[in-house]
């Protein structure tokens, strides 16, 4: 890949750039369907693409394609040159530099991010999976009536970047996951209930407790019914959580605070959370499933330490808003494939695991709502200001204990002060998909408003 | 029109996918170009380009489909395709028949947006800047953005048919940022459509201080109400609402799985008398339109509720089949790289007669939400949720003040039967939809639409 990479540098420099970057990619896929007991679709393919970054002074263009003859890159190249040309001047746009060394992730003693089951196990194996996965939610509970379906799909993905900066290095990565869709019945309604894992191979998953979770889930929620309208404390499950540390993660990135899109702009340095929360960014976590060697710019990952001490440390920069900050880039260039540019990205969020067990979590919380589930995060977060109104179900929490299931209705309030009400954190973290790569435990906040009836 | 690929690479293609037994194969080619650019700060960048080729080719056989795709659209990636979609397949080859092309009727486009120079498109931006922040001194912020994108497809299949489309789209989308001291609010904006560069003939900059009007509205708004309430929905984007609390629900393959609330509900009432919505593929250059949809079905205009009786679902190929139909022209994908499944086109609530000053003024105590960010459905539990971007308070039957942070949520069933007045006023607006990981556009439109109770969820208790 880093040869093709190379070929395409130097197709946009022959073409007038004054400097070029490529991002190369090669992906193996395969994914399964299961529903009622069989297969409802194999895919396998591979695809390969390139996009290239011009520069002409300070002006950038983007262009990307898939064919990678020597053909189709010489055009690759001249397109982006071609964009760099229409665009306006930017006095910090420059492409990244090299900086060494790129960690070697196998020489700390990390795992692998290459697991050998994803070749190992082949598409009957995998199929065996996702239909052991069904078959766990069904057996979870009497009331589940089916799922909707049970999806396994992995990927090994090579990338690579260089640069007419000296930037070249790629890196292999595998990783997998697997979910169920369950509907439960009973009282006269149907509910659902997401089950999920996650992994660099299909070794790596328990397909009996992905499925148990799926049938758990939607059959507690059976007899749901709406709470009523008020303000109190909410427990936030793990996959809550992400979703939130997600969004807050996004808000952390410098582009968004140096563009006037973040609510967290010109908080560094200042109280930003309760003390109970903190939270980093490490592209370098053995278990993470975002980790790689280099960024999408190829500068290496690193941990960086976003809140601790209720302190806001820093933002999360790439090369261009670190020039423009006058900082220096954390690794947190984010390609969401070579098809667009990168731009600032959390790699993996962690949340610092607390000392409370879940079931401490709930007497700590006493009188509240248990969140297991929210929608519309996309339409229900305004992103610059931090306000947030979100489609929420879970449990009703009474005398510390989890209660009746509840339904349709929605959590308010805004990012900034739920991050100051956050009062106890749980002690088991686990990794969601949700908000991108997140790992964090339940939260409890101490109150926010939950509309009902 | 001209084929991305040779009839006859197209039946060799169809034969290997049969090698290996299988009631139905397919080859989708596609060749798809695009550019976008962007203002930002009054810069104009991120200036992409990209051009992509390639094919997905399935095989059904029973009630498995087995599918691959490549990168490419020579016969030997094509053959590869094939070979790769056969490759888990054990039984008696079959044979496909031989390919009949069938002629088709692309939306029309006056201006290919390729052949516009890009100092027009840049032109273009630059005046949404202008325009947006001219229209208040509290603007801080504005993000204008710019697509075009070219899918010309080609479809053909083992039961002989061969057909193509060529499909342009043009969008711009403006977002807004106004601030006052500590207060920060968002107003965005889009227009679109299935056609070319002349949807922007006419005041394109109107775009730009409607996203800004919003945002210097809701410097003036109070919290939301929380609670259950009447609310009166805007036309146009509002759509949205009948696009996530039914449309999904209507989709064949959460039906035929138990996993839609409208499942064995065909012919009953599923909402008052004066309501009736359709699904029309084929209204001329709307951004959720083609001429075929991508199995090569002929779009159509579905009606989906008849004054107030459900009356069709949406179909593609497979789950048409399953249920003993013909497939409504619904079987969408977002590019060769993926399976076609059931999705909307355009979806709408056919307006009524009210007008919304009258929908309103019967209303003592409500909120009228006006634009949304977008929503999410639960197709099975019917539960579904709206974040409001632009709402007001109800108060006496006036619309009051503006609100910020609203969401509205509910379920289908309930909310539906709970519609009791229509606007005459009409409107499409642009959306994009995701459903299994894959996205696609659809156009979703109403008039003005009075829901007798939903709860509002803010901050207000």
């Amino acid at each position: 890949m880093n040869g093709i990479a190379e070929e395409a540098v130097a197709a946009a420099l022959a073409a007038g750039a004054g400097e070029a970057e490529a991002y190369a990619s090669e992906d193996r896929r395969r994914e399964v369907r299961a529903h009622g007991g069989a297969v409802e679709s194999l895919t396998a393919a591979t695809q390969r693409g390139i996009g290239v970054r011009a520069w002409i002074g300070g002006k950038v263009g983007y262009a990307f394609g898939t064919d990678l003859s020597e053909a189709g890159l010489a055009e690759i190249g001249a397109c982006a040159t071609e964009a760099a040309r229409v665009a306006d001047e930017d006095e910090f746009a420059a492409p990244p530099v090299p900086v060494r060394p790129i960690p070697d992730m196998e020489g700390k003693g990390a795992p692998e991010l290459s697991d050998s089951s994803v070749a190992a196990w082949s598409i009957g194996d995998v199929s065996e999976l996702a239909l052991a996965v069904e078959d766990a939610a069904l057996a979870a509970d009497g009331r589940v009536a089916g799922v909707e379906q049970a999806v396994y799909a992995d990927s090994t993905e090579r990338i690579a970047v260089a640069s007419s900066t000296g930037v070249g290095d790629e890196y292999e990565r595998s990783s997998c996951y697997a979910y169920v869709q369950a509907l439960a019945e009973g009282d006269g309604g149907r509910e659902t209930g997401l089950g999920f894992g996650l992994g660099r191979g299909p070794a790596a998953l328990d397909p009996v407790a992905i499925g148990r979770e799926g049938g758990e889930r939607a059959t507690a929620m059976i007899g749901a019914t709406k709470p009523p309208s008020r303000s109190c404390p909410v427990v936030l499950d793990p996959t809550v959580a992400a979703s939130f540390v997600g969004i807050l993660g996004r808000g952390l990135g410098a582009s968004a605070v140096q563009r006037g899109r973040s609510p967290f702009a010109g908080r560094v340095g200042s109280e930003t959370a309760a003390q109970a929360f903190a939270l980093s960014d490490d592209g370098l976590d053995p278990d993470g499933p975002a980790s790689s060697p280099f960024d999408g710019e190829g500068v290496p990952r690193r941990r960086t330490a976003l809140i601790e001490d209720r302190t806001l440390r820093t933002y999360l920069y790439d090369t261009y808003s670190a020039r423009r900050g006058g900082a220096a880039s954390t690794g947190n260039a984010g390609r969401g494939g070579y098809r667009v540019l990168p731009g600032v990205a959390p790699s993996n969020l962690i949340v610092a695991p607390g000392g409370l067990s879940f079931e401490e979590l709930l007497r700590a919380a006493g009188e509240g709502v248990l969140v297991t589930d929210v929608a519309g995060l996309h339409s229900g977060v305004n992103p610059v200001s931090g306000v947030f109104s979100v489609g929420a179900s879970g449990l009703a929490v009474r005398g510390g204990e989890l209660a009746e299931p509840l339904r349709e209705f929605t959590i308010a309030g805004d990012l900034v002060s739920m991050l100051g009400a956050v009062e106890a954190v749980g002690d088991e973290p686990r990794w969601v998909p949700f908000g991108g790569s997140v790992s964090t435990p339940p939260l409890l906040i101490g109150a926010m408003t939950v509309a009902g009836s | 029109m001209s084929f991305l690929i040779d009839p006859e690479v197209a039946e060799r293609v169809l034969r290997r996918a049969l090698a290996h037994g299988g009631d139905f194969a397919e080859v989708f080619a596609e060749r798809a170009t695009g550019m976008t650019m962007a203002i930002d700060e009054s810069r104009l960048e991120s200036v992409q380009a990209g051009a992509e080729e390639g094919a997905g080719v399935r095989v059904v056989s029973g009630a498995t489909t087995y599918f691959a795709h490549v990168d490419g659209l020579d016969p030997a990636d094509l053959e590869r395709a094939a070979e790769e979609a056969a490759g888990a397949l054990r039984g008696e080859s079959a044979a496909p028949r031989s390919l009949r092309a069938v002629a088709t009727d692309p939306h029309p486009v006056e201006m290919r947006p390729g052949e516009v120079p890009a100092e027009r498109k840049a032109a273009l931006l630059r005046e949404l800047d202008d325009r947006g922040r001219g229209a208040g001194a509290e603007i801080a912020q504005l993000l204008a953005s710019y697509a075009e994108a070219r899918r010309e497809v080609t479809v053909a299949n083992s039961e002989g048919l061969l057909c193509g489309d060529d499909r342009t789209r043009v969008r711009i989308g403006v977002q807004a940022v106004a601030r006052r001291g500590e207060l920060v609010e968002t107003g965005a904006e889009t227009l679109g459509g299935h056609r070319g560069f002349e949807l922007f003939d006419g005041d394109p900059g109107a775009v730009a201080e409607s996203a800004a009007g919003k945002a210097l509205t809701l410097l003036e708004a109070g919290p939301a109400p929380a609670g259950s309430m009447p609310v009166v929905v805007g036309g146009g984007f509002g759509g949205v609402l009948f696009h996530e609390m039914t449309g999904h629900g209507l989709e064949a393959d959460h039906v035929q799985k138990g996993a839609s609330v409208y499942a064995s509900k065909l012919g009953e009432r599923v909402a008052q008398p004066l309501l009736s919505a359709y699904d029309d593929g084929r209204m001329p250059n709307e951004w959720g339109s083609d001429s075929i949809d991508d199995e090569g079905a002929p779009t159509q205009r579905t009606a989906v509720i008849e004054e107030g009786r459900l009356t069709s679902y949406l179909y593609d190929r497979l789950t048409a089949r399953r249920d003993g139909v013909a497939s409504t022209g619904n079987g969408r994908r977002e590019s060769f790289r993926y399976l076609p499944v059931p999705r909307m086109t355009n979806t709408y609530i056919a307006p009524g007669e009210a007008t919304p000053e009258e929908m309103i003024a019967e209303v003592p105590r409500g909120f009228y939400a006006v634009s949304f960010g977008g929503g999410q459905v639960d197709p099975a539990t019917g539960d579904f949720v709206f974040g409001v971007t632009e709402g007001y308070l109800i108060e006496g039957g006036k619309v009051t003040r503006p609100c910020r942070g609203a969401t509205l949520i509910g379920n289908c069933l309930e909310a539906l039967i709970a519609i009791d007045a229509l606007g005459s006023d009409f409107e499409i607006k642009t959306g994009v939809c995701g459903k299994v990981g894959q996205k696609v556009p659809v156009g979703t439109g109403q008039g003005h639409v009075r829901i007798g109770a939903m709860t509002v969820g803010g901050t207000e208790v």
